[in-house]
């Protein structure tokens, strides 16, 4: 066991010594790797932070229900009591046409147009929260208060979120594809560079085959190779992810402001910084694997 | 402890390493095997080592048929000779104590104990105070010495060398042939591979000559 560890404390020295020893080859691989995952990360980053947005603006997706013109105040109270009963309505709220009207007098740009106005436009509504706010659900829903009595119109206030659903869907789709190709990228470079380092240990390989050493002991070194390298470029992505973040803050919570949103940017979380690093570390790993196949076993 | 039985090494239809060779070694002997340059001298070790695989025939070391072994058991069984190689293959960017070290590493033997092994190699081929010199620095003697100190580093049973005196002068030949010596005293046995007979004969129990990869009688 402690012969074991020794070991693969060993390889793991090697491994790091070697990084050490080409440090311009090493920081260039490095960046190499850092860039190609820094986009698929950064993509991930910017999608999470406009899901939230998202989710914050359309925190309680609703239906607004607008009653005939010439529906009476017992109308109200039958679709109000509906409204109550209704298993799949968490939440309704009478606005009564007064009270709009009083809203809008109150908005200055839209005051003088008001008063001009003869009588009251506005119909009674009902605000209805549902239950499950899937945009399946919520459109029976609409379909089925069209058909109540008295209701004249009934507004999804949904369309515009799943719109943002489908272009979200999209962008993960996309995000998903870059990371892919980049991944294969970092398989690739590490495919490269453990190529090399087998090509210039060639003397001390072949004398450790014939003292002796098995398959095992000779790649060991080069995994760890791999994986470190991967490990690092992965810390280089996330460097380069965390800085466009701060570069970025600033501008977008401006943006967000002129929009009165409260928006700022988030950093990676820590779950995906270790995702991200592990990713890297294994994607090392396998392009240390595949060179080794290639240009070991058969010396 | 080794058994040739019937083995021919063929490179190619008119290149023929070895023809029907059979001999065999006990525990303990030291024997020389003579002949011309290109006699098969280096291919017999070779093949007992499983560098090379007969074309035909079987060599059994320990009972174990060599040549039949799978590819995942050959470290182990490298693990069990101590070889001395004709170009040596010394690590030049690694110090006397490190090339020493390697297959402690390798078998994976505890840092501390192998560190112990390797002096003690270093010390009884006369190195002990040079641990720290690069192969480069050392004379062609001390090199050999080095390559010797490596392969009985482990304790291996069986020893095999591929012209070990090869590029020495008379005295460092003498202090080298003196070294394979002590070590089949205690019980090694040894294999040499050499056109100096003088150098080893007094020492050796028996001499098996090659011609054109025939051993003579």
């Amino acid at each position: 066991m402690n012969a074991w560890l020794a070991q693969h404390a060993k390889a793991l020295g090697w491994a790091l010594r070697r990084l050490v020893a080409a440090p311009m080859n090493t920081l260039l691989s490095l960046l190499a790797i850092g860039v190609a995952l820094a986009l698929p990360t950064g993509g991930q980053m910017l999608l999470g932070n406009v899901q939230q947005l998202a989710k914050n603006a359309a925190a309680t997706p609703q239906l607004s229900l607008f009653l005939a013109a010439d529906a009476e105040r017992k109308d109200a109270d039958a679709i109000a009591a509906r409204l109550k009963n209704h298993p799949k309505v968490r939440e309704a709220r009478y606005v009564s046409r007064e009270e709009t009207l009083k809203r809008f007098k109150d908005n200055e740009g839209l005051a003088e147009a008001i008063t001009v106005l003869p009588k009251n436009p506005f119909p009674d509504a009902f605000v209805a929260i549902p239950r499950d706010e899937t945009p399946l659900a919520m459109e029976q829903l609409r379909d089925e208060f069209r058909r109540w009595p008295k209701v004249e119109h009934v507004q999804l206030d949904s369309a515009w979120v799943r719109r943002l659903d489908a272009l979200l869907r999209l962008g993960r789709t996309g995000v998903a594809l870059l990371a892919v190709l980049l991944g294969l990228g970092l398989v690739a470079t590490t495919f490269t560079t453990i190529r090399l380092q087998v090509l210039t240990q060639r003397t001390e390989i072949e004398v450790s085959r014939l003292l002796g050493a098995t398959d095992a002991f000779i790649c060991r070194p080069f995994y760890y190779f791999g994986a470190l390298q991967g490990l690092l470029g992965g810390a280089v992505a996330w460097l380069i992810v965390l800085a466009a973040t701060l570069a970025l803050r600033g501008p977008v919570t401006e943006l967000a402001a002129l929009y009165n949103a409260a928006a700022s940017l988030q950093a990676l979380d820590p779950d995906d910084s270790l995702l991200l690093l592990a990713f890297a570390s294994a994607l090392g790993w396998l392009g240390a694997a595949l060179s080794l196949g290639r240009h070991l076993r058969n010396p | 402890m080794i058994r040739f039985e019937h083995v021919s090494r063929r490179y190619s239809a008119d290149k023929v390493a070895l023809s029907d060779v059979s001999f065999s070694v006990a525990s303990g002997e030291m024997v020389l095997i003579g002949g011309h340059s290109g006699a098969g001298k280096t291919t017999l070790l070779k093949l007992i080592a499983a560098i090379e695989h007969p074309t035909s025939g079987a060599i059994l070391v320990n009972g174990q048929n060599v040549g039949k072994l799978k590819r995942a058991a050959i470290p182990y069984l490298r693990r069990n000779l101590g070889l001395v190689f004709q170009d040596q293959k010394l690590l030049f960017d690694r110090n006397a104590f490190e090339n020493v070290m390697l297959p402690l590493a390798i078998a994976g033997f505890p840092p501390k104990e192998s560190g112990k092994r390797a002096r003690a190699a270093l010390d009884k081929v006369g190195l002990l105070a040079r641990e720290k010199a690069l192969p480069v620095a050392l004379s062609g003697g001390e090199q050999q010495r080095l390559a010797i100190a490596r392969a009985v580093v482990s304790r291996p049973s069986i020893l095999l060398a591929d012209e070990p005196t090869a590029h020495l002068d008379a005295e460092n030949a003498r202090d080298v042939a003196a070294i394979f010596h002590e070590f089949n005293q205690v019980g090694v046995t040894t294999l040499i591979a050499t056109y100096e007979d003088s150098l080893f004969s007094p020492y050796a129990s028996r001499r098996l000559t090659l011609d054109h990869g025939v051993l003579k009688a």
